[in-house]
């Protein structure tokens, strides 16, 4: 009997009272690489920030290796949207990296010698170690990227939690992080994966969540990354759900 | 006679330059804890707390009765906090947004400030206690006790900055992955906040509610001209902070100290001028200083950077013209006259004029008469500028799919840039896909 590393259960989000995402329920296995596939605004990095607490919960909860996630921060890992953050701002590709370790380190005290051999190794997993002591600025979009995953890699996660990595990046850092997911995996890590291209979607991951405000579909890709299913995810917006919500929000009651 | 004139003169030095330490204290702490504004794109929440904490000064003086500057300053703190809390209210309950929300609360509590301070004034002991100087600043107001607690107020900063530089830098930088860590990302807020409505308040009676927040912003936007590292750029801030503040209230106060600097000041400003705008002009100074003259990122840097690629760029131009003018016969290395020259390079004579001086210079071609050619080495030097423009032409028709007539202009702008090892694996690329021509493979430095 295998490990379930990530629990969902009954999660509901809502914005400004108006539900973004109903009722996800489901359980992931350790070791599976798990893409996220919906079409945009169907709630995957809503659903991502759930998890990790960053978008307070309308209801559910979540629980990692049996317990909440509060407790279990230090098996996590994070790469955020590209986008979030400003990468104008004055650190060093070392310096991002670094940040991975601070979760452990907790208050006061700084990175030392086994933190930056930590972020040097994770360079050179994503071949940024010719360019660690540049500004974040001076990087080119897909070496941006890169440098976050180094700095999940640094966070020497059991889960990780990815939003658009393969988002306008070239094709070397596509293989570069096709090839690190796949590593990741065999070291028995758990991998969420928010996924934009639905060619690839069969070739990259074990196990596929259809999210369309709504858990369409989940499990291994060959049973459910089906024609019907995409339909059921992508063909046209969920009406009733809508409604429901635009009532909720208007305090209205269904027509 | 002339001692009556000097004995006032040293002791307005000597006031000076405790007003000078203490504007220095003052700038520095600002300019730390500013950069963590600037850098997370709230600059103008030091301005909002500034504006705010007005009606807290008119309502202390009120209600002590006095200007004692404690009251003062606490009715200041209250103040600017409550404008904080009202942006957040509003922001977390109405759809306002973010800037527009910081800039109703700004000018809202502004404009009760003045009004209280009308008020205040025309009933007598507003006025006399100078609440008006609240706006601009007043040099008076640095005493010796102000001076011990702008030390103080510098202290906390750094010390604060300095244990918690790790926290600073991941909670302004990314908060989301900080709190995906578990970091208090509110708190660690509130604490930044808290210190800026600080600096602020005690800022207050030396540089006026207008301008204070100038203090938190432009020591911040000229350091990063000048580093790309937070804990550099956060040094280099305090300095600019502590210059520029220093440098303002000394030039706000020469008029008093006298001397031909003192006369001119006066003459050009008034008999006393606020200390609040003379700190802010000086910091504009530095700050267009950095600009143009930082190393990396300043304008002077960039446009040195420019004219040397142009130069490199005219360079290989003029090798290139003077290969292709000999091509059928470059080992015989024949000459070619100055005006075969002028007709193929495309530029300006006396650039050309310039060019062949240079590699003239550098032995790469001889002169004799009206005729130039390639020396051996200015020959090895051309066939390199060539073989890098050649390959990377036929790299853009063959790879990136330009058509071949449009390919020259694009050729021209990266081929001066590209490193001999990355022109030999796109030559072997090329090679492998047998798309190198033969007259390509022939061109090889000797």
């Amino acid at each position: 009997m295998s490990n379930i590393a990530l629990e969902v259960h009954d999660l509901t989000v809502a914005y400004r009272r108006r539900p973004v995402l109903w009722n996800v329920d489901f359980q992931t296995t350790e070791g599976r690489l798990v893409g996220v596939v919906g079409p945009n605004g169907a709630g995957k990095t809503t659903l991502i920030k759930a998890i990790l607490g960053l978008t307070p919960l309308a209801s559910g909860h979540v629980e990692i290796y049996g317990q909440p996630y509060a407790q279990q921060r230090q098996l996590i890992g994070y790469v955020p949207q590209r986008e979030s953050v400003d990468w104008e701002f004055p650190v060093t590709v070392r310096d991002v990296v670094l940040m991975g370790t601070y979760g452990r380190l907790g208050w006061f005290r700084r990175p030392g010698a086994a933190e930056k051999a930590i972020a040097d190794r994770c360079l050179a997993q994503v071949g940024l170690t010719d360019f660690a002591g540049r500004q974040i600025r001076q990087l080119s979009g897909g070496q941006q990227q890169r440098a976050f995953l180094a700095r999940a890699l640094a966070q020497e996660a059991t889960i990780y939690f990815m939003d658009e990595p393969f988002a306008g990046v070239d094709a070397a850092t596509e293989a570069a992080i096709l090839e690190l997911l796949r590593s990741l995996r065999e070291a028995g890590k758990t991998v969420f994966v928010v996924h934009h291209d639905l060619q690839t979607v069969r070739e990259y991951f074990d196990e596929v969540l259809l999210l369309n405000m709504r858990l369409v579909a989940y499990g291994s890709v060959r049973e459910v990354f089906t024609q019907q299913n995409l339909q059921r995810t992508y063909g046209g917006r969920l009406t009733l759900l809508d409604q429901a919500a635009e009532a909720v929000s208007l305090r209205e009651p269904p027509t | 006679m002339t001692m009556y004139m000097i004995g006032p003169s040293l002791f307005a030095i000597s006031i000076a330059g405790k007003v000078a330490l203490g504007a220095g204290l003052l700038g520095a702490a600002a300019g730390v804890i500013g950069s963590f504004a600037v850098l997370k794109r709230r600059s103008l929440v030091g301005d909002m707390i500034a504006h705010a904490s007005l009606p807290g000064v008119c309502l202390a003086f009120l209600i002590a009765g006095s200007r004692d500057s404690d009251a003062l300053a606490i009715g200041a703190l209250l103040a600017g906090m409550l404008g904080v809390g009202c942006v957040a209210v509003i922001t977390r309950w109405t759809r306002t947004k973010d800037d527009a929300a910081v800039s109703l609360v700004l000018s809202v509590f502004f404009g009760a400030g003045v009004v209280i301070l009308t008020y205040l004034q025309n009933h007598g002991t507003g006025g006399q206690a100078g609440l008006d100087s609240y706006l601009f600043g007043e040099i008076a107001s640095l005493q010796s006790r102000d001076v011990r607690r702008l030390a103080i107020v510098l202290g906390l900063v750094l010390i604060g900055v300095t244990l918690a530089f790790k926290e600073l830098r991941l909670a302004t930088f990314d908060e989301e992955f900080a709190r995906s860590q578990g970091w208090p990302t509110l708190a660690i807020d509130f604490a930044v906040l808290g210190a800026i409505a600080l600096v602020t308040v005690v800022g207050l009676p030396l540089c006026g509610v207008v301008l204070v927040a100038a203090m938190l912003i432009y020591p911040c936007a000229a350091a990063r001209c000048w580093s790309n590292k937070l804990a550099v750029v956060l040094v280099i801030a305090a300095v600019i902070g502590a210059l520029a503040a220093s440098g303002g209230v000394l030039l706000a106060s020469f008029p008093a100290i006298g001397g031909p600097i003192g006369e001119w000041s006066a003459w050009l400003v008034g008999s006393t001028p606020p200390p609040g705008p003379m700190i802010v002009l000086t910091g504009a100074v530095l700050f267009g200083l950095s600009l143009c003259f930082a190393p990396e990122q300043g304008l002077l840097a960039k446009l040195i950077r420019d004219a040397n690629l142009r130069h490199i760029i005219g360079r290989d131009h003029l090798l290139r013209s003077l290969y292709e003018l000999t091509e059928p016969q470059l080992a015989a290395r024949p000459g070619v006259t100055l005006s075969q020259l002028a007709d193929d390079f495309r530029g300006r004579s006396a650039q050309l004029r310039r060019l062949l001086a240079e590699i003239e210079n550098e032995k790469w071609i001889e002169r004799s008469g009206d005729s130039v050619r390639f020396t051996s080495a200015g020959l090895n030097r051309a066939t390199q500028v060539v073989r890098a423009h050649r390959i990377w032409e036929l790299y853009l028709v063959h790879y990136v799919d330009i058509p071949a007539d449009h390919v020259d202009g694009g050729a021209d702008d990266l081929e001066h840039l590209l490193p001999p090892e990355l022109v030999t694996r796109l030559e072997t690329e090329l090679a492998t896909a047998g798309r190198l021509p033969p007259n390509l493979k022939s061109i090889h430095p000797l």
